[in-house]
């Protein structure tokens, strides 16, 4: 019963992580239907600008640990936004209208652009970085096992949450949200009404890029080490959780997230850490066979 | 009040070796509902795609003239420009709504541009800092008349793809007013619509008209051009046969014998190799 709480926490806190990072998939595929493979990269490249950043701020010596990570927080998903936009611009808009794959191996490209970039500028060597909110709460003792809930955990939670929360309002509250989900829809209609299509389809790749970018804070701040791959394991599973959820569906994309992140905690924890993976990709199959849409995506249906 | 709106000059549109649209003139004038009409396959579509910048014309010319002098060659303007400056809308044979928004939904998002300049382009909104607050509440008032005047008032809040068939097609229309635009381009609005509802289509027209908005419209249900155009162009094979007021069309030899397909020499169906 402990441990199995215990592994619940620790599942919510990774799927939290893959949950932010499977959304950019999805809005991505959802607005112009192909699949960003460069996004996982922009996880890695946010991750390792939240590390430039907080050895930054401590060599000025900003030592108070809200201030740093709110700050940090800031400046890395500013900056992985302008990388997701020039990325789009570069890669993707001169293909727009080209035949469906093109994109599709641009963005393969761009992915490993973005790994090649980061392992030349800062090194192939796995960098570590020391905890910065060590410590946490003992919820409960059952037989010399105890339940521990990290301040870390508990950081990424909320965190993600409020993140969360504010792209919730943002889709479905403001105009820009509402001029996306049109461009989703009918990206053609949504122009003849005046929507500025191509930089609607822009501030889609921005906005996933600050999410990832907050994935990435978050993926450092729990494991405490980084390197130039990370992108690429994070970055399927997330696809994989953004598929799990329907893809095109963002609220799909974080619960597909969380499956993933259970999935893969508890069957390391009760059979095998070596085939976490495997199970992960297995649910995901069986998912895809019984729910081809996925568990919250919508069939395609036309209407004559 | 009745000069010229816009004028299509010499209009060709190629399709490989077919011409779909062979060096049509017309013109259409402020302040009244131009038809255009012809058989299956005259190019009427084609005409409307090339005007709202869904295609780029072979050669020939469209110009816009707003009521204050400003003019704009449509076929150079890439669509969103189309809404947006030269303020232009237009709907489909087939119903396009964003079927998962909200009925109000779907009539805010034609209301973007003036949204999203009231928030300083998203950045000044998140500050809480703007005249969105007012601008939104502009945009809803707006979006409401609109609902009253096609009797959607009731079903603001519902997925527009649950409307029936006819409220969706009403819904479209108000959605593409909500541009406010200066041309309106309809095609085939009356399709599917029942008699009832065909009525209800026309008195609505009729009141856009009044507001000051100019219609063209593409039409099969003559009952529908011949009670409200003010002007009727008919088309066949691409080519302009006929121009007029509905009584002159009416009359016209060349029309009757186009409709009845007397003398009809290589039937190609353009619309079917274009749609």
């Amino acid at each position: 019963m402990a441990y199995a709480l215990q592994q619940l926490i620790n599942g919510v806190t990774l799927g939290m992580i893959y949950g932010l990072i499977a959304v950019g998939y999805t809005m991505v595929y959802g607005i112009i239907g192909m699949i960003n493979f460069a996004h996982g990269d922009i996880f890695m490249v946010g991750a390792f600008l939240s590390m430039i950043s907080l050895l930054g701020l401590a060599a000025f010596g900003i030592t108070s640990v809200p201030l740093a990570l709110a700050l940090t927080l800031i400046f890395a998903a500013a900056i992985a936004s302008l990388y997701g936009w020039t990325v789009e611009r570069l890669a993707y808009r001169p293909l727009r209208g080209s035949f469906r794959l093109a994109p599709l191996i641009s963005a393969i490209g761009m992915s490993i652009v973005l790994q090649t970039f980061v392992q030349v500028s800062q090194g192939a060597r796995v960098k570590p970085m020391e905890a910065l909110l060590p410590g946490g709460v003992q919820l409960m003792d059952q037989g010399g096992f105890a339940v521990q809930l990290s301040w870390m955990q508990v950081a990424i939670v909320i965190t993600t949450l409020v993140v969360l929360a504010v792209f919730t309002w943002l889709v479905t509250r403001t105009s820009l949200g509402r001029s996306m989900r049109a461009c989703e829809q009918d990206l053609k209609m949504a122009g003849l009404l005046g929507i500025d299509t191509d930089r609607t389809i822009s501030l889609t790749f921005v906005i996933g890029a600050a999410l990832a970018a907050v994935a990435g804070l978050m993926f450092l701040l729990y494991y405490g080490v980084i390197d130039f791959y990370i992108g690429f394991v994070a970055g399927v599973k997330a696809f994989t959780a953004a598929v799990l959820g329907g893809i095109g569906s963002l609220p799909g994309a974080v619960i597909g997230g969380l499956l993933i992140g259970l999935i893969e905690v508890f069957w390391s924890a009760y059979f095998s850490v070596q085939y976490k993976d495997v199970a992960a990709f297995s649910i995901l199959v069986i998912v895809l066979i019984f729910m081809p849409t996925g568990i919250l995506g919508r069939a395609d249906v036309e209407k004559v | 009040m009745a000069d010229e709106l816009l004028e299509v000059t010499d209009l060709t549109m190629r399709f490989g070796g077919l011409r779909a649209v062979d060096a049509l003139s017309f013109v259409a004038r402020r302040g009244e509902i131009t038809a255009v009409i012809g058989p299956n396959g005259a190019g009427k579509t084609t005409v409307f795609n090339c005007i709202t910048g869904f295609y780029r014309p072979t050669g020939g010319g469209v110009l816009l003239t707003h009521a204050d002098g400003a003019r704009f060659a449509l076929q150079r303007l890439p669509g969103h420009r189309i809404a947006r400056r030269a303020r232009v809308a237009r709907t489909f044979q087939n119903i396009r709504l964003f079927a998962g928004m909200t009925v109000l939904e779907n009539l805010l998002v034609a209301q973007h541009n003036t949204l999203m300049a009231a928030t300083g382009f998203g950045i000044l909104a998140v500050l809480g800092l703007s005249r969105y607050p007012v601008a939104e509440r502009q945009a809803i008032e707006r979006a409401r008349e609109w609902l009253d005047a096609i009797g959607l008032t009731e079903r603001a809040d519902d997925p527009a793809g649950a409307l029936p068939y006819g409220a969706q097609r009403r819904l479209e229309i108000a959605r593409a007013m909500c541009i406010d635009p200066v041309l309106l381009c309809l095609d085939e609005p009356a399709a599917g619509l029942n008699p009832r509802e065909s009525d209800e289509l026309n008195r609505l027209l009729l009141r856009i008209r009044a507001d000051g908005c100019s219609i063209l419209l593409i039409e099969h249900d003559m009952g529908v051009v011949m009670r409200i155009s003010d002007h009727i162009i008919v088309l066949d094979h691409g080519r302009k046969i006929s121009d007029g007021t509905p009584e002159q069309v009416r009359a016209d030899p060349h029309v009757i014998a186009a409709y009845l397909g007397e003398g009809d020499e290589d039937e190609v169906p353009a619309e079917e190799v274009v749609a």
